[in-house]
């Protein structure tokens, strides 16, 4: 299909699992804008079994809402009026994403854990899969225990890897026999081979081919994911990945081949579009992202930081279908640190698991209102974990050491995700997007995420980074300007401290500087939050000048000004301390929380007293 | 303000007649054993196929302690042979008998493979047959040649909102005799044996593990708590996929986790079909291609399948009958009196499409559309 040189209108659609949302932008004035939405149930199941339906629905509401014709109504089958025909009649491009019949899940498979096996994790979470489980040799499970994990999951993929080239091969021959032996059967079809990507050693190819039948399964052979062990190279095998989801996945979805015709460019998994859309983000700011996608069966996490792009989804973390997993995971007490009210524990489990099995309901309380956000701090503190856990130094790698690296060593173990030099935050999914106060959502990303130093805070408006993300493939410039002004919500600067102290003790004094004729100074003490307001046009000079104890990305009672953007929020002074500090006791939390809720003006005062 | 509008939460389907069709399908191809036409019973059996034994691969070169493209030198078997537990797989000797080392096959099963590269074999046990049965009484309405058929069969249908335990059948017995009555273990009595036990609002921990012991085939019930749930399946709930647990009978809520009276239309229906034969299913799966769990009553009524409307979904209009189905009005039933089309604030200061409710004690409410459920229209 050829694209417009200058396009004037935009269509894209997301097949989501249980709904196809529309959304629709126009270039008005020289600017483009976001002009309207439209949602309609997905249509991938029976009785309709054609996912066109539920596109077409969804795109009717926006030519409803808008009076822009966009559906040729003279064919039987879904066309849309291509290109723009002048006044209100047709589109130039039509893209789409879509995660209808649970996304792309996938198995990965490889030698030793903490090497092949993870960074064969981390190119299929940047294809948008869901990695259903992790098999290793290493893994601690018999051969046998494997080939039942095998048979008993129905992977849509299957990702192999293992070796360098031209090393050891036996071990990555060995895991290919036990999938051979387990013969799993893909999700899709009774007589469907499953796609297997082998991305090992490459000297192993030829007896893969020989080891997994191709009655079976259906091998592609790709780039060695660790040609070497200080190189991790994942883009060959995410690119196949991504191929063999159009080819199979998609293609036994009902509809697609119908959708796949419609589109200007291919059809992208939801988590891989909206991944890319902050990467693209960050590479054209020059800035370090963390983002959040918070959905109601899982958690995605984003992060590009100093270049390194990195997606993982924490599959069974979410604040509708998966919400029960999250109380699970978390424990009760650490839903019940976030909850201030006089709510016993069993009436808490009641509401979380009475919203799992009636995931569509939503809070009508503030009790009801206060006990989601707890879980979503929860939900997406486990997910960042997960994230950093993946955000590591390649392992394996022997690294030539300085004497200031001995002193470094155990942070070298960690993730290379430096919560200090985090420039934005950026939440997306329904229970941030609906939150009735801005300052919700706000809170919610600084404690589940604790950032230090300077951070600035952002979350959509309406949900559409997915259909940025797809479109921002073939209209970078065009994805990026829709996304900056008309996508993203400028909630605020946070500015927090790393360390802990007493409560009430200082930790710094701050001046807030608006115009050299204006300015505001603060003591912030440890264990409170100060709100100040200041617009999202307006900036503020802010210097912190900490306590030994305290550092705000400088250094320990270093001090450090910078200039900073207002949001709807406005700037967060934060001295709670990192890790954030949360008393046991409960009185003295239920007392300190209370006081964050008031100084934030989080909820109506109401239902605090 | 509008007339109509689609219920966001499609209700739970509630039926003293409509009729059902269940498929049946094989895990793997094999064989189906009945024909169109044919009436078939809970318990027949319609379908049988084999499922391929579980692999064992026997690291042979690791245990004789030789290289890997040495081992074919001492192997016993063939690729296609038989093997019972215990028989020997291969075998090494060396210095005049001095030393001797052995495999022994770890399973009954069939050599399938042997790789060279590794030195390994797979010993592959013999297939397993599986046999599948109705599930519901019926007639077989399609057959699909080694993979699946359809049964149906007119009948009362009524829904819940989540269970546990899998496929069973048994005869309709109220224990209850209100659906606002809490379910106590001594509600439950040896002559339940074999029975689905229909309580009300509320069953508790001592009547789980009551209904256990006595060996009912299932209990349904409005509710739960959490806690005693929790402590009677003896771990955490996490994500809501269940049908599985093996917890000697099938428990179906019909509302959710708390004291919640069983809705009266589903209350009535048992209580029109007491001692009749039943299926009843835990399963529960609240997602895309959501699955909820369920008892089907057979009846030998004559109807007209296409003659009845569909289950669970429909328009809201004013006066329709709706539930509430979240705090603070949970469990409520009332008559839509009106419908704004503008997005209100709640108290959670939300703006949301609400839908305004006569409760049944007069008493009007607002609530956003998302929390209710149609009853009926």
């Amino acid at each position: 299909m050829q694209l417009a040189r200058e396009p004037r209108y935009i269509l894209a659609t997301d097949v989501g699992s249980t709904t196809t949302k529309a959304r629709f932008f126009g270039k008005v004035n020289g600017e483009w804008r976001f002009l309207a939405s439209g949602e309609a149930p997905t249509t991938v199941e029976k009785p309709v079994e054609d996912v066109t339906k539920g596109v077409r629905n969804s795109v009717r509401e926006v030519e409803e809402l808008t009076g822009h014709r966009i559906i040729d109504y003279s064919s039987e089958e879904l066309r849309f009026i291509m290109p723009y025909l002048g006044g209100k009649t047709g589109i130039d491009v039509y893209v789409s994403t879509s995660s209808a019949g649970g996304g792309l899940q996938m198995l990965v498979a490889g030698v030793v854990k903490s090497i092949t096996a993870e960074s064969a994790q981390r190119a299929a979470l940047g294809a948008g899969a869901i990695v259903m489980d992790v098999l290793a040799i290493d893994d601690g499970r018999e051969a046998h225990e494997k080939i039942n994990i095998l048979r008993f999951l129905r992977p849509d993929i299957v990702l192999l890897a293992g070796g360098t080239d031209g090393g050891d091969k036996t071990h990555v021959i060995e895991m290919a026999e036990i999938i051979a032996v387990a013969k799993p059967r893909p999700r899709f079809g009774i007589t469907f081979r499953l796609p297997v990507v082998y991305a090992g050693n490459k000297d192993a190819r030829e007896d893969l081919r020989r080891i997994l039948n191709p009655d079976f399964f259906d091998v592609r052979m790709v780039d060695n994911i660790r040609p070497q062990i200080e190189i991790e190279r994942v883009e060959p095998a995410r690119n196949a990945i991504l191929e063999l989801f159009m080819e199979h996945v998609m293609a036994h979805a009902p509809g697609y081949e119908k959708l796949r015709k419609l589109v200007s460019t291919e059809i992208m998994p939801t988590p891989a579009a909206e991944g890319l859309m902050i990467r693209t983000f960050a590479e054209m700011r020059r800035v370090n992202v963390i983002g959040v996608g918070m959905g109601g069966a899982t958690t995605n996490v984003y992060s590009v930081f100093d270049g390194r792009f990195l997606r993982t989804v924490s599959a069974n973390l979410g604040m509708s279908y998966s919400i029960g997993n999250v109380l699970k995971e978390a424990g009760l007490e650490n839903i019940m640190r976030w909850i201030p009210l006089e709510l016993a524990e069993d009436e808490v489990m009641s509401i979380i698991y009475n919203k799992m099995i009636r995931p569509t309901t939503i809070p009508m309380t503030l009790e009801d209102l206060i006990v989601e956000h707890a879980v979503a701090r929860e939900s997406i503190r486990m997910a960042f974990n997960h994230h950093k856990y993946l955000a590591r130094e390649l392992k394996g790698v022997k690294r030539e050491r300085t004497i200031s690296d001995i002193f470094e060593e155990v942070k070298a173990e960690e993730t290379y995700i430096d919560m200090k030099r985090v420039d934005y935050i950026i939440g997306t999914g329904g229970l941030l997007s609906r939150a009735p106060r801005r300052a919700q959502s706000m809170m919610i990303l600084i404690d589940s995420f604790q950032p230090i130093g300077f951070t600035y805070i952002m979350q959509d408006s309406v949900f559409m980074i997915p259909h940025l993300g797809v479109l921002s493939k073939i209209y970078r410039e065009i994805a990026l300007e829709i996304f900056e002004k008309e996508c993203l919500v400028p909630l605020g600067t946070v500015v927090a401290a790393a360390g802990v102290g007493a409560v009430g003790e200082k930790v710094a004094d701050i001046v807030v500087e608006y115009s050299s004729s204006e300015k505001e100074t603060y003591e912030l003490s440890f264990g409170s939050i100060i709100r100040i307001p200041l617009s999202q046009h307006k900036e503020a000079t802010i210097t912190v000048n900490p306590t030994r104890k305290f550092d705000f990305g400088a250094g320990y009672g270093k001090k450090v000004s910078r200039r900073v953007r207002g949001g709807v929020v406005g700037v967060v002074l934060d001295g709670r301390g990192r890790p954030l500090y949360i008393p046991q006791n409960r009185g003295e939390r239920r007392k300190l929380l209370l006081q964050w809720f008031r100084s934030m003006d989080l909820y109506p005062e109401k239902v605090l007293s | 303000m509008s007339e109509e509008s689609f219920a966001y939460t499609p209700g739970l389907a509630v039926t003293s007649l409509t009729y059902v069709r269940r498929e049946r399908s094989l895990p793997i191809k094999g064989e189906i054993l009945v024909s169109k036409g044919q009436e078939v019973d809970f318990d027949t059996i319609v379908g049988r196929c084999y499922l391929e034994g579980q692999p064992f691969i026997v690291k042979v070169a690791e245990l004789l302690g030789v290289e890997p493209e040495e081992v074919h030198r001492y192997l016993k078997v063939r690729v296609g042979d038989r093997v019972s537990r215990g028989g020997v797989l291969a075998s090494y000797t060396a210095f005049l008998g001095l030393i001797k080392r052995g495999v022994e096959s770890p399973v009954d099963g069939v050599v399938e493979a042997f790789n060279e590269l590794t030195g390994h074999l797979t010993i592959r046990t013999p297939p397993r047959p599986i046999e599948l049965r109705a599930y519901i009484g019926g007639i077989v309405e399609r057959v699909i040649p080694g993979e699946s058929v359809v049964i149906g069969t007119p009948a009362a249908f009524v829904q819940g909102i989540i269970g546990f335990g899998g496929e069973r059948h048994g005869k309709i017995e109220l224990a209850v005799s209100s659906n606002r009555d809490v379910l106590e273990a001594k509600d439950i009595e040896e002559y339940h044996a074999g029975k689905i036990v229909i309580g009300g609002s509320l069953a508790t921990y001592e009547t789980l593990e009551k209904a256990k012991r006595v060996g009912v085939v299932g209990l349904v019930v409005g509710g739960v708590k959490i806690t005693d749930l929790e402590r009677f399946l003896g771990y955490r709930i996490g994500v809501a996929i269940t049908g599985r647990e093996d917890i000697g009978f099938t428990l179906i809520l019909t509302e959710g986790f708390g004291k919640l009276p069983m809705s009266e239309k589903a209350f009535s229906v048992f209580e029109e079909h007491q001692n009749f034969e039943a299926a009843i299913n835990g399963a529960t799966q609240v997602r895309a291609g959501v699955i909820r769990p369920e008892v089907i009553i057979p009846k030998k009524e004559k109807v007209v399948p296409e003659s009845l409307g569909p289950l669970g979904e429909g328009r809201m209009k004013i006066d329709s009958i709706v539930r509430i189905i979240r705090y603070p009005y949970f469990g409520e039933i009332g008559t839509v009196v009106e419908l704004p089309v503008e997005l209100r604030k709640i108290e959670t200061e939300s703006p949301v499409r609400v839908v305004k409710v006569r409760l049944q004690d007069g008493r009007v409410v607002t609530v956003p559309r998302a929390n209710v459920e149609i009853i009926s229209e």
